[in-house]
């Protein structure tokens, strides 16, 4: 049996921002032509031809500097991070080459591609979810941390 | 092209903007989801159901389109292929998700609220994919950044 964590489950925020989120890549759709995909667009940045700096930068500028301007309204909601540093450095890896290996991440496949019915995101949507559960799991249950 | 690097700063403010109301800047929140087997919090499924609900009738409208309402050509991914990178690459990338809570989005955002672990995490996500990009190089030296799109 599934147990909800009713006091931490937030269905009207959470769809919300997920409004927002899709407010978002629909205008980055609709009016630049592309898919609002992070990885992509921070690993475009990494490639050898490196074309379209501009915008890409200004894609992330935003994302980057939302607190600030949050910061301008409101106070910014706390950020847990229970990992340790070591834990951080081997996540950020795996995160960096297996989204760009797998070409996307949340966002770009997650979001974008199963909204466009793209059966190659949901594979990778499928998988990354699935390793995901796993992996909290393991680490959670099985090794107690 | 300054145009289309303003809506782009817009399109990231409002990205950023939405992970922010969601919650899912934070770690703890997104791990909430992913463990099911513990107390389970499914704020991330409405999250993403939220977003596909607006990207569904985004894509519906780009797909009997060209050009962008900017007049920019649509790029949309050509590669419809199931291949085992994409697989391996996605569940490589669900481990690094599902220890630390950090996919990049939310990353850039925690590290924008000055959250130190978050720089940590995304200078070693860059140095992640900035591997990938030396593997690839290697492997297919002749391929540049067009890789999966299609051309105009």
């Amino acid at each position: 049996m599934i147990d909800i964590a009713w006091s931490q489950f937030t269905p009207g925020a959470a769809l919300t921002g997920g409004l927002l989120i899709g407010l978002a890549a629909a205008s980055f759709l609709l009016l630049n032509g592309r898919i609002a995909g992070i990885s992509g667009i921070l690993g475009g940045l990494l490639a050898p031809a490196r074309r379209d700096i501009l915008w890409r930068v200004a894609f992330l500028a935003g994302l980057v500097g939302t607190p600030s301007l949050w910061l301008l309204f409101s106070e910014l909601q706390p950020i847990q991070v229970d990992a340790g540093y070591p834990a951080l450095i081997v996540a950020g890896l795996l995160v960096g080459i297996g989204t760009r290996y797998g070409s996307g991440c949340t966002s770009g496949h997650g979001v974008c591609g199963l909204s466009r019915l793209s059966p190659r995101s949901l594979v990778a949507t499928l998988s990354f979810m699935a390793t995901g559960f796993l992996t909290v799991f393991v680490i959670r249950h099985l090794m107690g941390v | 092209m300054m145009k289309y690097s303003v809506t782009s700063l817009l399109a990231g403010l409002i990205f950023g903007l939405g992970l922010m109301v969601s919650g899912m800047a934070n770690p703890e929140k997104v791990l909430g989801f992913l463990d099911i087997a513990g107390l389970w919090d499914p704020s991330l499924a409405f999250v993403m159901g939220g977003a596909i609900i607006v990207g569904l009738v985004a894509f519906a409208v780009a797909r009997r389109r060209t050009l962008s309402f900017l007049g920019f050509t649509m790029k949309m991914p050509a590669n419809n292929r199931i291949e085992p990178r994409l697989v391996i690459g996605s569940m490589m990338f669900g481990i690094g998700w599902g220890i630390a809570g950090f996919c990049p989005g939310p990353a850039l955002v925690a590290l924008g609220a000055g959250e130190i672990k978050a720089v940590v995490f995304v200078a070693s996500m860059v140095a992640g994919m900035m591997a990938f990009e030396v593997i690839e190089r290697i492997k297919r030296p002749s391929l540049g950044d067009t890789r999966g799109y299609q051309k105009n």
